[in-house]
């Protein structure tokens, strides 16, 4: 575990300091010219076949979601530099409790040991940490960890890190409903908005979404090669650049976001085009 | 591993416990009254299916044979629901310098030819993203001559749905459409409910966002009228009233976008929480049945997990 913290903290100190610095700021440059992302999200897939990679043949270790930890911190790095303001993470699927119960056991352990780590990353970027979906399934250990960071990380305002956990995107919308159901039941037998006006708006949804926190984002980023959202930011995925990639996520490099964002600078246009439409 | 070892599961299919009055939008511009019997394109290789055509009763029923597939797909593995965002018309006309409108034309041939494979090749339900609530802000000119072409494109196919054995379904909301498409589209429903070889949804006025809020305000009324309590609301109830229940199958199991667009555009947003999503250059009045196929291979070498893992 020692040699993994060694690792993990020899790759964040190699981004953030050197010549690899210095080639970094060149090439954010570049991409400056253009349009930077406000919002990118990750989908997080391949951390087990990292794992089989490293260890072939052995029993399933903690080495994928530990590589899988580093290498969210050094994304967030990257778009902390850039001017990318929101950061959405897929941790942890609702769907994932499916798997066998020592895989997740593995998963959850490997999650709660990154929360001080997590913490002092934070608060050394000075990024707000917002946990997004139902941590109800959690033991109490993790619902009192993960409360503690976001309270450390409250008071900073001027990036958010979203880790979505026990999260999909069906069970966002369902809370949504349920929350705004419920509101306008309230609403109707204290008769308030005596208009009658107990029609539920979109924006009654959205305000009730775990999402709420963040705008949409504008690129969604899936490792390991797979093609489809898995129940993730389906809400907020309407407009957004999906961008599929081979790599591994404990895997994945600086110049795998370049050239997302490249991509999306690519697509840009048509998108702002169909933006203007909509205001005219 | 093929994704064949793993159902799919029981959630991805619906059977609807109550039936909403539809009164969807139509979509199909500019169909061609080409019957079986027409030559088939050169391009189509493969054995045309032979069909014969009872009608009893006012209903039409159809006997196919089998088709064999292209070379490297399999049947076993074709997707139950396959869902199309038909994105690059007026691309494609002013490409060639020409009107708009000739490019919604060409993307009917299209969508023409698609609906033959699906129904030859087996799959159950094909879900076409026609016109998007976006797309009212389109030029009125445009509007327009699209609704006419929709118009006329349903009259003129109605017959043709029944002997191809096609249930058309429309999804979307109505409240703009001119009450003489609305009329046509309720007869066209009615007249092809019993059709079982292929449903064929078009979305038109359709917004993945609206299918969830209208899904929202009828549990709502519920609630509020006392037929449910709010901790009934699941998933499964939500799924009910949406838009696509009109269908066994009402998720996709793969989405095909054309243009080179990478984006999903507000298009069935709750039902592709899992679809595998396939993104082509071409502008669909060219896509064709080589990129069907390259699709349909894409799909079927892909590994569906559903949130699991495979051992």
């Amino acid at each position: 575990m020692a040699k993994e913290v060694m690792s993990g903290w020899t790759r964040v100190g190699n981004v953030s300091r050197g010549v690899s610095s210095v080639i970094r700021e060149c090439i954010f440059g570049v991409l400056r010219v253009g349009p930077i992302p406000n919002h990118i999200a990750f989908i997080m897939d391949g951390n087990r076949r990292y794992d089989k990679k490293q260890n072939p043949g052995g029993a399933a270790v903690s080495g994928g979601h530990d590589a899988a930890f580093w290498a969210l911190v050094a994304m967030v790095m990257y778009c902390y530099e850039l001017g990318v303001k929101y950061v959405t993470a897929y941790a942890f699927s609702i769907d994932n409790f499916k798997r066998k119960s020592e895989d997740v056991q593995i998963l959850m352990d490997s999650m709660l040991r990154k929360f001080d780590l997590l913490e002092k990353v934070a608060i050394h970027f000075a990024i707000r940490v917002h946990f997004a979906g139902n941590l109800g399934p959690f033991n109490n250990e993790f619902r009192v960890s993960a409360m503690k960071l976001m309270e450390a990380t409250a008071g900073y305002s001027n990036s958010l890190l979203t880790i979505c956990v026990a999260y999909t995107s069906r069970d966002e919308i369902l809370h949504a409903i349920e929350e705004s159901c419920e509101q306008k039941c309230i609403d109707h037998v204290r008769e308030i908005n005596s208009d009658g006006d107990h029609i539920i708006k979109l924006m009654d949804l959205e305000k009730n979404m775990y999402m709420a926190v963040a705008p949409d984002p504008d690129i969604i980023i899936r490792t390991e090669g797979e093609n489809r959202l898995s129940n993730f930011l389906l809400w907020q995925s309407c407009g957004s650049h999906l961008c599929s990639m081979s790599v591994l996520w404990p895997e994945i490099e600086l110049w795998n976001l370049v050239l997302a964002i490249l991509n999306f600078q690519k697509h840009k246009p048509y998108l702002e085009r169909k933006k203007k439409e909509k205001q005219v | 591993m093929l994704s064949l070892r793993f159902a799919v599961p029981t959630a991805n299919t619906l059977i609807p416990t109550k039936t909403k009055p539809k009164s969807g939008l139509v979509v199909q511009t500019g169909w061609k009254q080409t019957g079986l019997s027409s030559s088939p394109p050169k391009r189509y290789d493969y054995k045309l299916q032979a069909a014969t055509t009872d009608i009893t009763d006012g209903r039409a029923s159809v006997e196919d044979k089998e088709v064999e597939l292209p070379a490297g797909l399999s049947r076993e593995l074709m997707p139950k629901h396959v869902a199309v965002i038909m994105d690059g018309n007026g691309r494609w006309a002013r490409q060639r310098e020409l009107p708009t409108s000739a490019g919604h034309e060409a993307g009917v041939k299209s969508l023409r030819e698609m609906v033959e494979l699906c129904g030859q090749w087996g799959i159950q339900v094909l879900t076409v993203f026609a016109f998007s609530s976006e797309n009212w802000i389109r030029p009125k000119v445009e509007v327009n001559f699209l609704l006419s072409l929709f118009e006329r494109a349903l009259k003129s196919e109605m017959e043709s749905f029944g002997r191809s054995g096609i249930r058309i379904s429309v999804i979307g909301d109505s409240s703009k459409l001119p009450a003489s498409l609305l009329s046509l589209i309720n007869e066209v429903e009615e007249t092809t409910k019993n059709n079982t070889r292929l449903q064929l949804i078009v979305a038109v006025s359709y917004s993945g966002k609206y299918d969830v809020i209208q899904a929202c305000r009828s549990i709502a009324e519920r609630v509020k009228d006392g037929q449910i309590q709010l901790e009934d609301i699941d998933e499964g109830l939500i799924e009910q009233e949406l838009e696509t229940n009109c269908t066994e199958y009402p998720y996709p199991d793969l989405l095909i976008r054309t243009s080179g667009e990478l984006r999903v555009s507000n298009f069935l947003l709750w039902q592709l929480a899992y679809t595998e999503l396939f993104f082509t250059q071409e502008l669909w009045p060219d896509f064709g049945k080589e990129d069907f196929v390259e699709a349909l291979s894409s799909y079927q070498q892909r590994q569906r997990r559903y949130g699991g893992r495979h051992s």
